[in-house]
């Protein structure tokens, strides 16, 4: 065993000092494609991060009210119901009142028209646009993406060896980071050799270029939050990250609590058929 | 006739066990075959991935069949019949996170179960075709696996599809038939998807059959064990229960370990972030990568950057990919020593383990842009997975010395033990003499 372990940690110390070499090399090199983003997003602390982390329901609320007020004007959120909005803390009568609050496409009615009325806790967010191509026409070409998996459909790749830390320190958060990171990353003036095109707008964390079709959304005291919070475009940026991170993966907590109680189940158990195989082992030599 | 059918000391005691006896033994072969079964007593943890892999596949069917009865095989739905798995279906979340991430564990332990038989010399004689039984089950598991990537029609779902089927039209001829039969068409739609779902949910059942023979094959020739040295009398086995049972489902439950905490703390991470986002022909993604478990075979086939007489790169690409599992397949008769463990075989041990890094150097390489020195590195990395096995494996079996075998496994653990033993009494005299049990 002990040749075993010896043999991979030459294979290991091998490897790591070959890729460094590697990476140096491709620095070097002819100018490949440039890889994007050109900032790594800044991490944050999140109060649903490591195996305890629970949703904030107050941020919750709060990035609520950024996407209600800001966000939604062009991005719809159309896979989260009203109905979820009782994990947000909301009561029964809130979530009624949040639905009505929205006019919803229904129909058609005996007449065969289709008609409007004030949105139910069973209907789903009203999206801006009718279709891709009211959206895209109404955004200079570029349709703005759905929000209902954005935090868990956007991520920076990590790179060796950060994915093998990432693991132990069970960062999944890349999501809402790249979210904060993009929302705050505005306003910098790009570097001499970057060129911007016409009709976008740089920001150097964007994922897939140097710029992208969407204006600086937020400034700071672009909604007045209810609980009082300074609304701080860091704050802002936080809360909405935080509130598409539990439209993504609304069972999140749910789903740490219950691996809790699997993995403490799965160890005490675990040490159980240790002991047993130790005992049964103990009549032979092996 | 093999030995190992004669063990049967099944004797049912009462009167339904004996009236099923003489109709139909089932219980006497599951009684010889998982109870009385002998197994070397020196195997070690490395063993225990048959046992687990067989788990993960019933884990796999079951979560299967479920998310199968919500699930909805047509491009327009099956993104949000996925979503709505995840969002509405009472413990749907855990039932897609476990299949999904069951995929990936499924695949780590073949992984080390085939690592294992390459260290030990598992495919030698007279297990040529307990070997290739599980080389076929390994091939079956790469087809379930990247149908089963397609279904939630994400991007990396669609363009992996496009970009896998498109392999087949590198053949001359056959190729692009090849390819409008596995879409069912010219490009990857309803069709393509309706028969991947299909054959997704036929294949692992394929699996569980082969599953069987492999299992029967094991329990005609026997175990390997770390010496490699054939079983030669009964002091050289344990009963299979209770000695291998428990020490299997110890090792399954740390191996669940592991998996539970990916499923509940990291279900994406062996996932791409494109794939939340639903399949799209007009955008393709900036980098198309397979799953984790495709990216060495990946990386070689994308290293064959250069013409070769009449084959092109694409073409000498995808040779190259299936070749490298092809080699698989011939492995046992490529081997010329007879000396089956690595543990007696200096140069094959490092060899084995320079192999085992360079597979996982293949599967980095394979998540990197195919450019610049990656290609490069790639097309050394390939190069030596092919030495390996048409040059190292040959040649090293006529000209390495092995080292001395045992006469026997018993003599070799009692060997073992008096060293470790001599050691033990040498650190230490304060050791507590009740230190078993």
């Amino acid at each position: 065993m002990k040749h075993v372990i010896a043999t991979i940690g030459a294979a290991a110390l091998a490897m790591a000092l070959v890729l460094p070499g590697a990476n140096a090399a491709e620095e070097e090199g002819e100018q490949h494609t440039v890889h994007y983003p050109l900032k790594k997003p800044v991490e944050q602390d999140w109060s649903f991060a490591g195996p305890f982390g629970k949703y904030d329901k107050g941020q919750l609320q709060r990035g609520f009210k950024v996407y209600a007020n800001v966000c939604s004007a062009c991005h719809s959120l159309k896979r989260v119901a009203f109905r979820d909005f009782h994990e947000l803390g909301y009561s029964e009568e809130e979530v009624d009142a949040i639905a009505a609050g929205y006019d919803v496409e229904d129909g058609p009615n005996a007449d065969g028209e289709m008609f409007t009325r004030p949105g139910l806790p069973t209907d789903y967010f009203p999206s801006p646009y009718e279709n891709e191509e009211q959206a895209k026409v109404a955004n200079n070409g570029a349709i703005p993406p759905d929000f209902s998996l954005i935090a868990k459909a956007r991520g920076v790749e990590r790179g060796f060896p950060l994915f093998v830390f990432d693991v132990f320190t069970q960062y999944a958060e890349g999501g809402p980071d790249y979210i904060y990171s993009l929302l705050t990353g505005y306003g910098e003036e790009p570097a001499e050799h970057v060129v911007v095109p016409d009709g976008l707008y740089y920001n150097p964390h964007f994922g897939s270029g140097v710029a992208l079709a969407m204006a600086q959304p937020l400034y700071g005291d672009d909604v007045e939050y209810d609980d009082g919070t300074p609304a701080t475009i860091e704050q802002e940026a936080k809360d909405v990250a935080a509130f598409l991170m539990w439209a993504a993966e609304p069972h999140m907590t749910e789903r740490k609590e219950m691996g809790f109680r699997v993995m403490l189940f799965l160890i005490i158990f675990a040490a159980f058929l240790y002991l047993a195989k130790k005992q049964v082992w103990s009549r032979v030599d092996h | 006739m093999s030995t190992y059918e004669a063990h049967g000391t099944y004797t049912p005691t009462s009167g339904i066990g004996k009236w099923v006896d003489a109709r139909m033994p089932l219980p006497r072969m599951m009684y010889d075959s998982f109870v009385a079964y002998p197994v070397p007593r020196n195997l070690n943890y490395a063993y225990t991935f048959g046992g687990i892999l067989s788990f993960m596949l019933i884990s796999q069917i079951l979560t299967g069949v479920v998310l199968a009865m919500h699930y909805v095989a047509s491009t327009g739905l099956a993104f949000t019949s996925v979503e709505n798995i995840m969002r509405d279906v009472n413990h749907g979340w855990l039932l897609r996170y476990m299949h999904s991430n069951g995929a990936s564990f499924f695949f780590v332990a073949v992984y080390l179960h085939m690592f294992r038989g390459m260290y030990y010399g598992s495919y030698k004689a007279p297990r040529e075709l307990l070997w290739i039984l599980g080389c076929i089950i390994y091939l079956l598991m790469m087809a379930t696996g990247f149908m089963g990537y397609v279904l939630p029609w994400g991007q990396m779902s669609f363009w992996g599809a496009t970009v896998i089927t498109g392999f087949f039209t590198a053949f001359p001829v056959v190729g692009q038939p090849i390819q409008e039969l596995l879409l069912g068409g010219y490009a990857v739609g309803d069709p393509t998807l309706n028969r991947f779902f299909s054959l997704h949910y036929l294949l692992p059942f394929m699996i569980a059959g082969v599953v069987i023979l492999h299992v029967w094959a094991l329990h005609v020739t026997g175990q390997t064990n770390p010496t490699g040295i054939e079983v030669k009398s009964k002091t050289d086995t344990v009963a299979f229960t209770p000695y291998a049972t428990i020490k299997d489902a110890f090792a399954m439950m740390v191996f669940f370990v592991v998996f539970a905490y990916f499923v509940f703390y990291l279900p994406n991470y062996l996932g791409h972030p494109d794939n939340y986002i639903e399949a799209n022909p007009l955008v393709t993604p900036a980098h198309i990568v397979p799953e984790w478990y495709f990216l060495p075979f990946y990386a070689m086939l994308r290293a064959i950057t250069f013409n070769v007489g009449p084959i092109d790169s694409k073409l000498g690409g995808v040779l190259v990919m299936f070749g490298s599992i092809a080699l698989l397949f011939i492995m046992p008769w490529l081997d010329t020593s007879k000396v089956r463990s690595a543990v007696y075989r200096p140069w094959y041990k490092l060899f084995f383990w320079i192999f085992v890094a360079n597979a996982i150097f293949l599967g980095w390489l394979g998540s990197k842009p195919a450019e610049g020195v990656y290609t490069m590195m790639a097309q050394i990395a390939t190069l030596y997975y092919f030495v390996f096995f048409l040059i190292i494996l040959p040649v090293l079996g006529l000209i390495e010395t092995p080292r001395r075998l045992p006469n026997s496994i018993t003599e070799a653990v009692l060997e073992r033990n008096r060293k470790s033993g001599a050691q033990q009494v040498a650190s230490g005299t304060a050791a507590s003499p009740e230190t078993r049990g």
